[in-house]
């Protein structure tokens, strides 16, 4: 039913933390491998070792720029996945009833059976988010890893998305963000998390944490260390004196 | 946005098909018999054959009847749905007008609504994206009628009423590029917002996640054929403007209606190539293209 709930009981999703992130690509790694070898059709690469690769991902890394009107310019790494949005414009313009958003846990899933591949979704997604699957012809996305969140036959600490579990950083928070008590939404609160595209009306779940002002110096204790090179004695100083006369 | 061979000659020849089942249905030319037989072999030929094009770029064009279920949410199905009721309702007055020499007329103003409807849901399609906002506003349902039922008044002869609708068609197209120049710049969403990052500074695309191309960017940044665009216009313009002219010449007889009719249907073309090829997807911000 491409109908959106007018509510869900839980809402899932990622906390991406852009001032932690740092753009290993890890977390687009452990998605492509998860996903290729569980739910759904695996995420196909067309001429992966020829002159012109490519291939299905529901997570990419994107690198930033931010020049300030003052100061050093930042660089921002940008993971990007599926929003898991609440208003979810994928979701109505869907034919056939094959995309939809779970009533239990708002995550939004494409049942791969029904989907016809007319690729109208991915149009109606500002973020980029649904990748055709070329071998497939099925639309492909980030299901949350819901084949991990609930898999009792995994242990505890692995019923995280892959994403959030393989991210060597900690910029990836999993969570419900519907329950104001939990980690995500304190963390969000607290880091002033912010959505993209607000004004595309989406309402994304998954919030992106700011990254923080750069500190003025690199290291608040290093004038107070004592220099390591002092003046050379010895041979050397006699080298330094010798060549420095030269 | 990538223009697909599939969706530009699908959405060109159904939208000229379902044109002349209007103006048939409501009896413009009021025809019975073997006549009417050539006027609705050719409408159902280019309605049918447009919807069977659009099936080319699925990828699973087996599963089509599951497009019939979500007409409450989807225009996608609802163009689905109202086609089939069109087609069918039209059928029905065809066969009466063609076999038994009588023209059911409410049934054939029934059919000409629902084949306008059509029209309406394929262009309410790329209407509805917010994501692409050089689509996303009035014109465009606008000159997909236009067109449709201009071309269809050309098709079915009906030259009182083609060329005061070209004229329109020319006038809200010229509209629909004006404003549509400026849409993606006011639509509010640009690299600061896409990233949330905006009030920081002037924010680049540095570095793009992958060095290859992909669906998206095959998909939704499709910038190549904008290179061309200002001449295609014009050359657009003049192909839906030249019928205006041949139908001056006095008695134009069959040669000249379908050089009219061939000149048109270029023009279209044309339009719709442009409709994509021009069309910014918002998602191209994230790549630093638009
Ligand atoms: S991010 Fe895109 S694919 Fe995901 S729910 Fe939002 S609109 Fe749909
Ligand atoms: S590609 Fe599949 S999931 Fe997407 S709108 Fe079409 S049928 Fe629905
Ligand atoms: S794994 Fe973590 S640090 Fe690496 S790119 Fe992904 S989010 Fe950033």
């Amino acid at each position: 039913m491409t109908q959106l709930p007018s509510q869900t009981e839980k809402k899932l999703g990622l906390v991406i933390d852009l001032d932690t992130c740092v753009g290993c690509h890890a977390c687009v790694v452990s998605c492509k491998g998860w996903n290729t070898e569980n739910y759904g059709a695996p995420l196909s690469d067309q001429d992966p070792y020829g002159a012109d690769p490519s291939g299905t991902f529901l997570n990419r890394v994107h690198s930033y720029e931010i020049t300030p009107s003052e100061g050093a310019a930042q660089l921002i790494h940008f993971p990007k996945s599926c929003l898991h949005c609440e208003d979810a414009p994928c979701v109505t313009v869907c034919p056939t009833g094959a995309s939809y958003k779970r009533l239990e846990d708002g995550i939004v899933l494409v049942n791969e059976s029904s989907c016809i591949g007319c690729g109208l979704c991915a149009w109606a997604c500002p973020y980029g988010a649904r990748e055709m699957d070329q071998a497939e012809g099925v639309m492909k996305k980030c299901t949350l890893c819901v084949d991990r969140i609930y898999n009792e036959n995994l242990p505890e600490e692995d019923r995280v998305p892959a994403c959030v579990r393989t991210c060597p950083a900690g910029a990836r928070h999993f969570g419900d963000l519907g329950d104001e008590t939990s980690d995500v939404s304190k963390l969000v609160a607290e880091r002033g998390g912010m959505d993209l595209m607000p004004e595309q009306g989406t309402k994304p779940v998954n919030k992106y944490l700011p990254p923080r002002p750069k500190d003025e110096t690199f290291d608040v204790l290093a004038p107070f260390l004592e220099p390591v090179a002092a003046e050379p004695k010895g041979f050397l100083g006699w080298l330094d004196k010798t060549l420095e006369r030269l | 946005m990538h223009p697909a061979t599939s969706v530009i000659l699908f959405t060109s020849l159904s939208g000229l098909g379902f044109g002349m089942l209007f103006w048939l249905g409501l009896g413009f030319p009021d025809v019975t018999g073997w006549s009417a037989f050539a006027f609705f072999a050719v409408a159902f030929a280019l309605s049918v054959g447009g919807l069977l094009a659009s099936t080319f770029h699925l990828g699973h064009p087996e599963r089509f009847l599951k497009a019939f279920t979500q007409w409450r949410s989807s225009w996608l199905s609802r163009e689905a749905v109202i086609a089939v009721c069109g087609l069918t309702v039209m059928g029905l007055y065809a066969a009466g007008a063609v076999f038994l020499g009588e023209t059911f007329r409410v049934l054939g103003v029934i059919g000409a609504i629902l084949s306008v409807l059509t029209v309406y849901a394929t262009a309410m399609i790329y209407t509805q994206l917010k994501t692409v906002p050089r689509w996303n506003q009035a014109t465009t349902p606008a000159i997909f009628l236009l067109l449709s039922v201009s071309g269809g008044a050309l098709m079915t002869n009906q030259l009182w009423a083609a060329l005061p609708l070209f004229i329109v068609a020319i006038a809200v197209q010229l509209l629909a590029w004006k404003r549509g120049d400026q849409a993606l710049a006011t639509s509010g969403t640009d690299i600061g917002t896409a990233t949330g990052l905006g009030d920081r500074g002037t924010v680049r695309a540095f570095e793009p996640p992958h060095t290859g191309n992909n669906y998206l960017m095959r998909e939704m940044v499709h910038v190549i054929g904008r290179k061309h665009a200002m001449k295609l216009r014009v050359i657009a313009i003049a192909l839906l403007a030249a019928p205006l002219f041949l139908l001056f010449i006095p008695s134009p007889g069959h040669v000249i209606g379908a050089v009219a009719v061939l000149l048109h249907l270029a023009g279209v073309v044309t339009l719709r190539w442009l409709f994509f090829a021009e069309a910014e997807h918002v998602v191209g911000i994230y790549y630093g293209k638009r």
